[in-house]
């Protein structure tokens, strides 16, 4: 018996690939909240005290529990409470959730590197709050952290085989599929591992490249 | 125009005024000189409502400030009051502060039509006549990090007069720029005082401009005003001992 089977190997393709899709859906899904929900809540930490306590402990909160533990919870525990979600559903708000509180920490690091005299100018000028935001605040904060952002979308991406923990078959959800059924673990696994490394290390060198064009924070 | 009326600022324990006291009267152009730290910037910042006061009250056109009456008692102004007393007020900083992600065109037209309700045409056309004024008409799309620290600070003076406020805060305009453009913008300054009756007040080193621009010069000295007198009298006789120290220090360094 040979370590590596290439027949093996190729006829297992079709299904990591479509556990690869289901991983990407996961990782678009997922960013797609923890950059809008990440945006909301370093807005609000700027926001009336009370707002931005309650916020501040949500994000302590969720960055020191294990996103594993946060999985099993929305999985397993919130049917308790009647709602009942399905895996995929659970994954795209497990990873966006808990990324948005780191993103939200970028997004901080932005806002906070506007210039006091962008906010005194726009009070000056008595523009709204929500205007201060959307015309002067953001539009300089957020182009600054988009590297920032796309390094915490490359680690979603490398954390959504947690996922095989509540049955959803992902990439690495198939090779372990398919590893089970052919007792054959070598090449799934390493071809899973090897998806991963594909897209991850352009996804990586563009932020790179990217960083140099806006400068770092 | 302006009243303020025993007023206090402290950050913690660190008083930067204190039962202070004075009136600019509609149209008065007042300079504020004195040392750093003697609270002439406060001054601008408080009525700009970038600070709030810790004592007494400010009025500006017979409404108060940083206070609102409610229910006949006098408390803290909202967010909202504040705003509206505000915009009557306009402010030109020491760093331009002109938002870069906008062009000039966008600097110049955000408040007008956000804030006063002018349509986009309303805005453009008093855009581009006051760009003609500070001599700048064909940089109004060019975004403001290609323009020089003159024409930025210009563009600034253009963006606060767009809002054609009754009270005109300067507040050190031309301390961070280059010598030689300090004459621009300064002759567009005394234009503007000449050509409008906004009240102006001005906190600025350039002694030569506090004198033939304000109709009165006010002399602080940690957080007081120890001398406000006409200009003629103040430069060529002051009173106090320290305005005389004051002045003879400024005179021998510029």
């Amino acid at each position: 018996m040979t370590i590596w089977d290439w027949e093996y190997a190729f006829s297992i393709l079709p299904a990591l690939i479509e556990g690869l899709g289901l991983t990407l859906v996961a990782t678009v899904l997922g960013s797609i909240i923890a950059m809008l929900l990440g945006l909301v809540f370093a807005v609000l930490l700027r926001g009336p005290r009370p707002v931005a306590m309650i916020v501040r402990g949500i994000v302590e909160f969720v960055r020191s529990t294990p996103l594993l533990v946060q999985i099993f919870f929305l999985y397993f525990g919130l049917p308790a409470f009647g709602i009942v979600l399905s895996g995929l559903t659970v994954g795209v708000i497990a990873l966006g959730v808990h990324y948005a509180c780191y993103t939200s920490e970028v997004y901080r690091a932005g806002i906070d590197a506007v210039p006091r005299g962008q906010w005194e100018a726009a009070t000056a000028l008595s523009l709204p709050r929500s205007r201060v935001w959307t015309g002067v605040v953001l539009p300089q904060a957020v182009p600054r952290v988009i590297p920032a952002l796309g390094n915490y979308v490359i680690s979603m991406f490398k954390e959504v085989p947690l996922l095989v923990a509540i049955g959803v078959l992902d990439v690495v959800g198939r090779a372990e599929e398919v590893g089970n059924t052919y007792f054959r673990y070598v090449e799934p696994y390493t071809l899973a591992g090897l998806f991963f490394l594909l897209l991850s290390y352009p996804a990586s060198l563009l932020v790179r490249r990217l960083e140099r064009r806006v400068g770092t924070i | 125009m302006i009243v303020f009326d025993r007023v206090e600022k402290r950050f913690g324990d660190n008083v930067v005024l204190s039962d202070l006291s004075f009136t600019v009267a509609p149209g008065e152009h007042v300079t504020l000189i004195g040392p750093s730290g003697s609270g002439k910037t406060t001054i601008l910042r408080l009525l700009m409502c970038l600070e709030s006061v810790t004592g007494g009250t400010i009025k500006v056109g017979g409404k108060y400030l940083s206070h609102m009456e409610k229910g006949g008692k006098l408390v803290p102004a909202d967010e909202k009051y504040s705003r509206e007393v505000r915009k009557r007020i306009g402010m030109v900083f020491q760093q331009f502060n002109l938002f870069p992600n906008m062009t000039v065109r966008g600097n110049l037209i955000e408040a007008p039509t956000r804030v006063l309700g002018l349509s986009k045409e309303e805005a453009n056309a008093r855009a581009e006549e006051l760009l003609d004024l500070v001599g700048l008409k064909d940089k109004i799309d060019e975004h403001p990090t290609r323009l020089s620290g003159g024409q930025q600070q210009r563009v600034a003076i253009a963006r606060a007069l767009a809002m054609q406020p009754d009270v005109l805060l300067l507040d050190e305009v031309t301390s961070a720029l280059d010598p030689e453009l300090v004459a621009g913008v300064l002759a567009l300054l005394r234009d503007i005082g000449e050509n409008t009756d906004i009240t102006i007040l001005c906190v600025t080193h350039e002694m030569g401009f506090a004198r033939d621009f304000s109709h009165r010069v006010m002399m602080f000295d940690s957080g007081q005003v120890i001398e406000d007198a006409p200009p003629e009298k103040l430069f060529t006789d002051p009173d106090h001992p320290r305005t005389q120290e004051f002045l003879k220090a400024v005179l021998a360094a510029g």
